[in-house]
């Protein structure tokens, strides 16, 4: 025969290593067309998503920094960011880690592939490589094409954030990219679970869908009014904290703990998956690595790390109940409208005035004065008072506000119509958006009265 | 350890639960050599293979591969490749990317040598830049084959690699194996198909609910054999029939296309006889192969004793 068998009684090399495995997970991972649709989805859609939606006359304001997606290119990747962490970041986990694993159940390739590779150990580390691999260009590529929309579309503008404090260029760039790398941690967390999923529960869909699935169910879990400590314990709560970098000071406690929280779950998760991966028999056919045992070694565990994370969140934080009390209710109204005014007087070409002149204070009651003003809800209303130089009288204008759970809540003017009561104002070039009347601002869940007062 | 011998297993054990696959299994294969697995559904030949590809480990016993003690750790040992439950196969890719991103698992300069060869080999030239997702059986179980040939195997072990095969495949599978062998290659295979196994092998294993019934050549499997039927055309039926008749041994079992049950000896008295009255013998052959004769035989006794 023949030069393969002739004089060439030289073995294999061993095992492979992780390095060319991890090659021969990409090129297997490439290879779909469903990733290469997804790859081309992510790098080209939101861009296309943002520059539509500048342009156009309504805007997503149900959406985190969605009323300035006209007034800055940078509010894109960040309306594209709080898509991303309720829809898009779930599903490509989902098709991505949920199916890494249990493809080959479904094309009977686990044997073929074992024998190539000859270390179940390095095969899982190349494809967890792999997968990451891939989650991560997806990810990349949502940030940058959105990014470049809205600039393109808008320009390199100033950001309100959300305590309406104008960020210049620069530095929007520098929080947008960094809130871009927070929300890796749970994405990471979600992998680590579809990987998990996709190792224990072999050919069922449930594998599939496995991140996805928790993601919606950590999602209900945070609209609703549980304690604190319990929200920010959750893997994916960095999902929704980021928002506390586009305040200032940033509101890094909140963000930090969802950091470290969903990184230890993406540990964890894989680490379950791995351990459920080594002890598989591959030679018994009837045994997808699917059963008690994946119950047992997979979502016990995690149930545990939930309750231990909530437990050292509750501990180290000392955080009770919702987080949102009236005091810092009011301190972040006010200090939101002070920053807006500001903005508004540039409009209207008035004389300049600082947010130390304006005094800016507010009282919020919330409901019924029965009930005491705490928690979140749609029935809060406020009061805010601020003074001019050389005016006697001080100015108020009404709010109501609906506070979420998580802290984010949306200020809707009551009046009077030349501050806060209608959406346009008068500038000496026309019409306007009138930044007092709708506005986004956030409560700092673990912040104290006496520690957010200094900043 | 006997130094030609690919594989010794002595006293292998497996079992998934409360199933015991393998009951004490002991197995020679030689360098060199066709190997045959023969057994009924369940018998534990996958579980066998399996336990060859280093994709389990036996319970108890031990496995020596290549001169090598495989240990309790998962692990296929090096120098051995073939596939169990048919080929594994990306549907994604083409022959020849399947081919060759086996192939990068063993370094950058092996990616593209010997692909073209062995696709050649197998008689897959032709379709090399198809996805395999349209592959039919047959030419998935060849591809398979390129795919374990790429990485020049010292012990190949293939799980069913006839099923699907056309003639032309058939002939194409069959060549390489006899070429591997001849190069010195052990190949172990297993099969329900008994005419590739005696056209192939020069050793048989049969396993019976996970015990090895018979080990060795097929020669000694047949003269353990009892008298077989066998079928006789020749060019004077009626003479044929009468001398058939007279000589002692053979019996007579259809008298229309005549098929008589003889051992050997008998048998080879009659054809004396016949050439003797210039009666042409067309052609002589058993009814079933003897290994299918000896496979049922031995298969059943089993099942009896059990």
């Amino acid at each position: 025969m023949t030069a393969v068998a002739a004089g060439a009684r030289v073995s294999g090399a061993g095992s492979v290593s992780v390095a060319r495995g991890y090659r021969f997970e990409l090129v297997k991972l490439v290879s779909q067309w469903r990733i290469r649709l997804l790859v081309l989805a992510c790098w080209s859609v939101p861009g296309l998503f943002t520059a539509a939606v500048s342009l156009q006359s309504t805007l997503p304001t149900d959406t985190l920094f969605g009323r300035w997606m006209h007034a800055t290119g940078w509010a894109g990747p960040l309306v594209t960011l709080g898509f991303a962490g309720t829809w898009a970041l779930p599903l490509l986990t989902s098709v991505v880690a949920g199916d890494v694993f249990a493809s080959e159940d479904r094309l009977g390739t686990w044997r073929h592939l074992l024998v190539a590779v000859r270390s179940p150990r390095r095969v899982f580390a190349a494809k967890a490589l792999a997968g990451l691999t891939v989650l991560l260009l997806l990810v990349a590529g949502l940030a940058c094409s959105s990014t470049a929309g809205g600039l393109l579309a808008v320009g390199d503008r100033p950001l309100p954030g959300l305590d309406g404090h104008p960020l210049a260029p620069g530095d929007a760039a520098a929080r947008v990219l960094l809130a871009w790398l927070c929300v890796l941690a749970p994405t990471l967390a979600l992998a680590g679970i579809g990987l998990l999923g996709s190792v224990a529960l072999g050919r069922s869909p449930m594998g599939l869908l496995l991140p996805a699935l928790v993601a919606l169910a950590m999602q209900l879990a945070q609209m609703m009014p549980m304690p604190v400590a319990v929200r920010l314990a959750l893997p994916t709560s960095a999902f929704t904290t980021w928002n506390g970098l586009f305040s200032t000071p940033a509101q890094k406690t909140p963000l930090l703990i969802g950091i470290a929280v969903g990184l230890v779950w993406a540990v964890s998760a894989t680490a379950l998956a791995r351990l459920l991966f080594l002890r598989r028999d591959f030679t018994n056919p009837a045994d997808d690595g699917s059963g008690r045992r994946a119950l047992t070694l997979g979502a016990l565990p995690l149930a545990g790390l939930a309750a231990a994370t909530t437990a050292v969140v509750t501990v180290t934080t000392g955080a009770t109940g919702s987080g949102i009390a009236q005091e810092k209710v009011q301190r972040s109204l006010a200090t939101a409208f002070a920053h807006l005014y500001r903005l508004q007087t540039a409009q209207l070409g008035r004389p300049a005035v600082t947010e130390a002149r304006l005094r800016a204070t507010a009282a919020c009651d919330k409901g019924s004065v029965h009930v005491a003003a705490e928690g979140p809800g749609n029935d809060w209303r406020c009061v805010v008072s601020w003074h001019l130089p050389g005016v006697e009288a001080a100015g108020t204008a009404v709010y109501q506000l609906d506070v979420a759970p998580d802290g984010r809540f949306v200020a809707d003017g009551d009046g009077p119509k030349e501050v806060n009561g209608y959406f346009l104002v008068r500038t000496p070039t026309g019409d306007a958006p009138n930044p007092l009347w709708q506005f986004d601002g956030t409560v700092e869940l673990l912040a104290t009265a006496k520690a957010s007062s200094k900043g | 350890m006997d130094a030609s011998l690919a594989v010794r297993a002595r006293g292998i054990t497996k079992c998934f639960g409360d199933v015991v696959a393998l009951d004490g299994v002991d197995l020679d294969v030689t360098e060199g050599r066709i190997h045959g697995l023969v057994g009924p559904n369940g018998a534990g030949k996958t579980t066998l293979l399996g336990l060859l590809l280093g994709l389990a480990v036996a319970d108890r016993g031990s496995l020596e591969i290549l001169g090598t003690p495989v240990g309790r750790v998962l692990s296929a040992p090096d120098g051995v490749a073939g596939f169990v439950d048919g080929p594994g196969l990306y549907p994604s890719l083409t022959a020849r990317q399947n081919l060759a991103a086996l192939a990068s698992l063993r370094g950058p300069d092996a990616r593209t040598a010997g692909i073209d060869e062995v696709l050649d080999q197998v008689g897959l030239t032709a379709v090399a830049d198809d996805r395999t997702r349209g592959f039919s059986l047959g030419m998935r179980q060849r591809l398979g084959l390129a795919a374990a040939l790429l990485t020049r195997p010292r012990l190949l072990v293939l799980d069913e690699p006839s099923n699907g095969l056309d003639p032309a495949g058939k002939r194409h599978v069959h060549g390489v194996l006899s070429r591997l062998a001849a190069d010195g290659t052990a190949v172990v295979l297993s099969s329900h198909r008994m005419d590739d196994l005696e056209a192939l092998c020069s050793e048989v294993t049969i396993l019976a609910t996970g015990r090895v019934v018979f080990s060795g050549p097929l020669g000694k499997l047949a003269a353990e054999n009892r008298e077989l039927d066998y079928r006789l055309l020749t060019s004077d039926p009626p003479a044929a029939r009468e001398l058939a008749a007279a000589v002692r041994g053979i019996e007579i079992v259809d008298a229309g296309v005549l098929v008589v049950r003889a051992s050997v000896p008998a048998l080879d008295e009659l054809v004396a006889r016949l050439v003797g009255a210039g009666v042409a013998v067309r052609e002589l052959a058993p009814v079933v192969s003897p290994l299918e004769t000896a496979f049922l035989a031995l298969t059943e006794q089993q099942e009896d004793g059990r």
